[in-house]
C-alpha cells in the first residue's frame, strides 16, 4: 500500500512538469553544459564578464534589462565587476530619466539597467526562465529533471540557428531559424563570428557568444542562484541530521510498545 | 470531549487550579495532544501533520511576502523582482512560498487518497469528511488567487480563463463574472480583491482545519484496519490505543523531516520546475500566451473541464433535454464542480459496510484504477485539446463519475469481504508482535 | 525529553533492567530536541531578517554628488538617506565672519562633525570640509550638513536670519555662516554627516 502510494506520488510529481509541453512547431534545442547547472554549479565570472560585453555591444541597442540593477554587476557571484568599474559602466553606457531632476542623466549603480522598448524588443531580464528547452518525453517535462528548464539552452539556440534564409511579409523581415516555434523570427542575425572583441581572448564565434550572453542572461534573471543553492543544500542537511535523530528517537520511543515480532 | 476513555488533566497547583476554573486552556491543550490515537496507524496517517506544517508556512512565508508586494497592475510584477533580487533572502522566501503551494496539494491529495482507501469517510465521520472537503475548496480558490498576484502571462490568463467559468452560468453567468473581475475584464480591480481575499483565505481554512480536528477527536481516528477502538472503558481503549503525544507526533514529526529534505532540495536546486515559464513575463492583455496550462494541482479537474465539447453525446442529450440552457461550456463546468462534488458524497454513496479497503478484494482495484485515473488526466490536463487527449480525458473523466456514482453503491452489495480483525490490539500484535506488558 | 507524565501506559513498561540504557536514550532525546531548536531557530532567522533595509535601500545609504556647478555664494540640498543635505560653497567673508565668532558666543560648543573626533570645540575649520590637499586643520570653502534644524526638524532657510547663515521658519531658529546655533530654540548646531571628497569635483555622502 505505501509502495504503491509512493509511487504514484513520484509518478505525479514527475508528470507535473508537464506544464510545458513541446509545441508542435519548437525547435531543435541542444543541452549546452553550463558551469551553474546541477546542486553545485556556480557562475563563471569570466564568462558573466564576456556575456556583460556581449550583451552591452550588441543586444543592448534593441533589448532593455529594466529589472536588473546595475549594482549588482559588482556582486560576488556575478560578474563581479570592482565599484570604480561598475560606477564607469553605468555611467558610459546608460542614459536614465530622473525624475527628481525632471530630466535625463548618466546612470548611477543604484540605477536598474534602463528599460529599451524603440525596437519593439522584449526585456531580457526574465528571459532565461521565461523560455524552456526541454518539455518531454510525452510531454511528461521529466527530461528538465536531468537537463533543467533548457532557457538558457534556448538563448543559445536561437543565436545559433539561423539558416540565411529570409522573407518578407507584409512589409516585415523574417528570418528563418531552426529554434523558434515556427521557424520565423523577425529579429535579424544579431551575432558574426568575431563581431565581439574579447579582452581575454577567448574564442569569439557566434556559437562561444551566444553561449556566454545565455549565461550572462541566466545570472540577469536569477542573481541569486548561488544563495538559493547554498541555502538549499543546507535545509537539506540540516533537515537530514534532524530526520535521522527523529527516527531514532522515534524507533527508541515505539521499542517498548512494539514486542519482538514472534514468527 | 466526548469519545475514547482517557485520563484528563488535573489542575494540581493553587494558580493552575485558577486558570482552570477561568480559561481551560491547559485542559483543552492537555486533551487534544493526549487524544487516545489507534496504536497501528501506519505512515499514511502522518499527513494531518505534513498538510499543518504547510498551512503554518504558507501563512508565515506570506505575511511576510506581503511587507515587500504591491497589489498594482503597474507594480506588481516589479515588486516580485524586487523581493526576488533585493530584499534579504526574498528570494528563498518566495521560491519556498511558491513551492509551498505544492508541497500542500501533494499532501492533501495523498491524504484524500488515503481517506478514500481505508473508508476514512464513513460513519461516523461524514463531518470530518465534508469540512476536509471544505478546505480542500478553500485551498484552491486561495492558490488560484495567489497565483494571479505576480502579475505574469499566466497568472492574467489563468485568471482570465477560471473566471470565464463563471461566465458559462445560464443568465446570470455574466453579471456575476463582471461582478466578481470588478469590470469587464481582468483588471487592477481584479488584482486588488485577489490580493485581499489570497490574505484572508488561509485564516478561514485554519479555523476549518481546527473543526476538522476537533471532529475528529470526537469520533476518534479512523485506523487501517477501519475497526474501532474499544470503549468499554480506559483500560480496554488503551489496549487499543496510545496517547498522541509523544507517540505520533514524534513518528509524523520524522516523516515531515524526510518529506522536508526532498522540499527543500527542489526549492533549492529547481525552484522553478513546477511553474510555467510564461509567468516570469508581465502580464500583457494583448497577448495570449501559446498554451495556458494551470497549476498541476488543477490540472486533473482542468482535463475534466475540458472533456465534455459538444461532440459528446451526453452533452448533445443534456443540451437538448434543457433547450439549449447547458450547452458544452456550461456542462464542462457543471462536470468540473461535479467530480469534487461526487466526491464530497462519498459517505453516503458507499454502501459497504466495512470501512478499510484492505478487507474489500474487489474494492481495491477499483480504487487504484481511480488512482491511476487522476494521475492520467492529470497528464490530459497538460496536453493540447486535441485527440487522442480529448478521447482520453473523456474516458477518464468518465470513470471518475463511475466510480463515485455507480461502482461504489454497487460494490457494498456484490462485494464480499475478508475477515477482519477483532481488535486493534489484535492487528498490531499481528505486525510487531505482543508487546511486552507486565501483568497488572 | 521523556515522555510527559500522565503515559502509565507508556511509563511502566521501561524496566529496571533497562537503566544503564537510560543514558544513551536520554542523550538522543536531548539531541533531537537540541537540533529541533536550532533548526527552528535558523527558520525563524530570514523572518526576521526580510525586514532590514534591503540591497536598493543599502546602494542609497552612500551617494556622490557633482559639485562642480557650485559657485562661491551659492549651496545645493540634495536628499540623502531621505533627509536633505546643504552642500555650501562659502565666500570669504562668510568664513572670516565664522572665523571671529569666539566659542563661548556659542550656545554649542561643540563640532558635531562625525568625520571628526567626538566633543571637538565648535570652531570654523573644525566645521567645514576639505578638499583633496588641503592642509588639516586649515579653514574650508565647502560646509556640507545635514538640513535638520536639531530644535524640531524643520528644514532651514538658506541665506536668511540674523547671523547671515540659515534661518529655521518653524520655531525662529538662527543658524550662522557656519551651521552653529546662535539664537532660538534649537540645542545643537547643524550636525555634519560623514562625507569625504572623492576627487575635486565630487563629495561622497556616507
Amino acid at each position: 500500500m505505501i509502495k504503491t502510494f509512493a509511487i504514484a506520488a513520484v509518478a505525479a510529481l514527475t508528470l507535473s512538469g508537464t506544464n510545458a509541453y513541446a509545441a508542435g512547431a519548437a525547435g531543435e534545442i541542444h543541452d549546452v553544459d553550463f558551469s551553474f547547472e546541477g546542486p553545485f554549479g556556480k557562475f563563471d565570472q569570466n564568462q558573466l564578464q564576456r556575456g556583460l560585453q556581449v550583451y552591452t555591444e550588441v543586444c543592448a541597442s534593441c533589448h532593455g534589462l529594466q529589472y536588473v540593477p546595475l549594482r549588482t554587476l559588482g556582486d560576488e557571484g556575478g560578474p563581479h565587476l570592482p565599484a570604480d568599474q561598475v560606477r564607469a559602466y553605468a555611467e558610459q553606457n546608460f542614459e536614465v530619466f530622473d525624475a527628481e531632476l525632471d530630466d535625463t542623466r548618466p546612470a548611477k549603480p543604484s540605477d536598474n539597467f534602463p528599460a529599451n522598448t524603440g525596437a519593439g524588443a522584449p526585456d531580457l531580464s526574465m528571459m532565461a526562465k521565461a523560455r524552456a528547452g526541454f518539455h518531454g518525453p510525452y510531454g511528461t517535462g521529466m527530461a528538465q529533471l536531468f537537463k533543467g528548464m533548457g532557457g538558457p539552452e534556448y538563448i543559445v539556440a536561437i543565436l545559433d540557428g539561423y539558416t540565411g534564409e529570409e522573407k518578407e511579409e507584409a512589409g516585415t523581415y523574417f528570418y528563418e531559424n531552426t529554434a523558434f516555434p515556427g521557424g520565423w523570427i523577425s529579429m535579424a542575425p544579431p551575432l558574426s563570428d568575431e563581431q565581439v572583441e574579447y579582452a581575454d581572448g577567448h574564442d569569439n564565434s557566434v556559437h562561444h557568444m551566444a553561449e556566454d550572453v545565455s549565461a550572462f542572461l541566466m545570472w540577469a534573471a536569477e542573481p541569486k542562484m548561488m544563495a538559493r543553492k547554498q541555502a538549499g543544500l543546507t535545509g537539506v542537511i540540516i533537515l537530514t541530521i534532524m530526520s535521522v535523530l527523529l527516527y531514532l528517537t522515534n524507533k527508541r520511543l515505539w521499542a517498548r510498545v512494539k514486542g519482538k515480532k514472534s514468527a | 470531549m466526548s469519545g475514547i476513555p482517557h485520563d484528563h488533566y488535573e489542575p494540581k497547583s493553587g494558580i493552575e487550579k485558577w486558570l482552570h476554573s477561568r480559561l481551560p486552556i491547559v485542559g483543552l491543550m492537555y486533551d487534544t495532544l493526549m487524544i487516545p490515537t489507534p496504536k497501528n496507524l501506519n505512515w499514511m496517517w502522518i499527513f494531518g501533520i505534513v498538510l499543518t506544517f504547510c498551512l503554518v508556512m504558507q501563512i508565515v512565508t506570506g505575511i511576510v511576502l506581503v511587507m515587500h508586494y504591491t497589489p498594482h497592475v503597474d507594480l506588481a510584477f516589479a515588486s516580485i523582482e524586487h523581493i526576488m533580487r533585493n530584499v534579504n533572502g526574498g528570494h528563498m522566501i518566495r521560491y519556498l512560498h511558491m513551492n509551498g503551494a505544492s508541497l500542500f496539494f501533494f499532501a492533501v491529495y495523498v491524504h484524500i487518497f488515503r481517506g478514500l482507501y481505508y473508508g476514512s469517510y464513513k460513519a461516523p465521520r461524514e463531518i470530518t469528511w465534508i469540512v476536509g472537503m471544505l478546505i480542500y475548496l478553500m485551498m484552491m480558490g486561495t492558490a488560484f488567487m495567489g497565483y494571479v498576484l505576480p502579475w505574469g502571462q499566466m497568472s492574467f490568463w489563468g485568471a482570465t480563463v477560471i473566471t470565464g467559468l463563471f461566465g458559462a452560468i445560464p443568465f446570470i453567468g455574466e453579471p456575476i463574472q463582471t461582478w466578481l473581475l470588478g469590470g469587464p475584464a481582468v483588471d487592477n480591480a481584479t488584482l486588488n480583491r485577489f490580493f485581499s481575499l489570497h490574505y484572508l483565505l488561509p485564516f478561514v481554512i485554519a479555523a476549518l482545519v481546527a473543526v476538522h480536528i476537533w471532529a475528529f477527536h470526537t469520533t476518534g481516528n479512523n485506523n487501517p484496519t477501519g475497526v474501532d477502538v474499544r470503549r468499554g472503558s480506559k483500560a480496554e481503549a488503551e489496549k487499543d490505543t496510545l496517547p498522541f503525544w509523544p507517540y505520533f507526533v514524534i513518528k509524523d514529526l520524522f516523516a515531515l523531516a524526510v518529506i522536508l529534505v526532498v522540499f527543500f532540495a527542489i526549492v533549492g536546486f529547481m525552484p522553478n520546475y513546477l511553474g510555467h515559464p510564461d509567468n516570469y513575463i508581465e502580464a500583457n492583455p494583448l497577448v495570449t500566451p501559446a498554451h495556458i496550462v494551470p497549476e498541476w494541482y488543477f490540472l486533473p479537474f482542468y482535463a475534466i473541464l475540458r472533456a465534455f465539447t459538444s461532440d459528446v453525446w451526453v452533452v448533445m442529450f443534456a443540451s437538448w433535454i434543457t433547450g439549449g440552457i447547458v450547452d458544452a461550456k456550461f456542462f464542462g463546468v457543471l462536470a468540473m464542480f461535479g467530480a469534487i462534488a461526487v466526491m464530497a458524497l462519498t459517505p453516503w454513496l458507499d454502501t459497504s459496510s466495512v470501512r478499510s479497503g484492505r478487507y474489500r478484494p474487489m474494492f481495491k482495484w477499483w480504487f487504484w484504477l481511480l488512482a491511476l485515473d487522476f494521475v492520467v488526466l492529470m497528464w490530459c490536463g497538460a496536453q493540447p485539446a486535441e485527440p487522442p487527449y480529448s478521447t482520453i480525458s473523456l474516458i477518464g473523466s468518465a470513470y471518475w463519475f463511475m466510480y463515485f456514482l455507480i461502482i461504489l453503491p454497487i460494490l457494498g452489495v456484490i462485494e464480499k469481504p475478508l475477515a477482519q480483525p477483532e481488535t486493534i490490539e489484535a492487528d498490531f500484535e499481528a505486525h510487531y508482535g505482543k508487546s511486552e506488558t507486565p501483568a497488572e | 525529553m521523556r515522555p510527559a507524565s500522565g503515559l502509565e501506559n507508556g511509563e511502566y513498561l521501561v524496566s529496571h533492567a533497562e537503566d544503564h540504557e537510560g543514558t544513551r536514550r536520554d542523550f538522543i532525546y536531548y539531541a533531537t530536541a537540541g537540533v529541533g531548536a536550532v533548526t527552528t531557530g535558523a527558520a525563524v532567522w530570514p523572518l526576521v531578517n526580510q525586514m532590514n533595509p534591503s540591497a536598493d535601500v543599502q546602494a542609497l545609504s552612500s551617494i556622490r554628488v557633482d559639485i562642480s556647478g557650485i559657485e562661491p555664494g551659492t549651496q545645493l540640498t540634495v536628499k540623502w538617506l531621505g533627509k536633505p543635505v546643504f552642500i555650501r560653497r562659502r565666500t570669504q567673508p562668510e568664513i572670516d565672519e565664522a572665523i571671529a565668532v569666539s566659542l563661548d558666543e556659542l550656545p554649542d560648543p561643540d563640532a558635531r562633525n562625525a568625520n571628526i573626533e567626538d566633543g571637538a570645540p565648535a570652531t570654523d575649520p573644525n566645521r567645514g570640509l576639505l578638499p583633496p590637499g588641503a592642509e588639516e586643520g586649515s579653514e574650508s570653502e565647502w560646509l556640507v550638513m545635514m538640513g535638520v534644524c536639531t530644535h524640531l526638524g524643520c528644514v532651514p532657510l538658506g541665506d536668511a536670519g540674523d547671523f547671515g547663515g540659515w534661518f529655521c521658519p518653524c520655531h525662529g531658529s538662527h543658524y550662522d555662516t557656519a551651521g552653529r546655533i546662535r539664537k532660538g530654540p534649537a540645542p545643537e548646531n547643524l550636525p555634519v554627516p560623514v562625507a569625504e571628497f572623492v576627487d575635486e569635483t565630487t563629495i561622497k555622502l556616507g
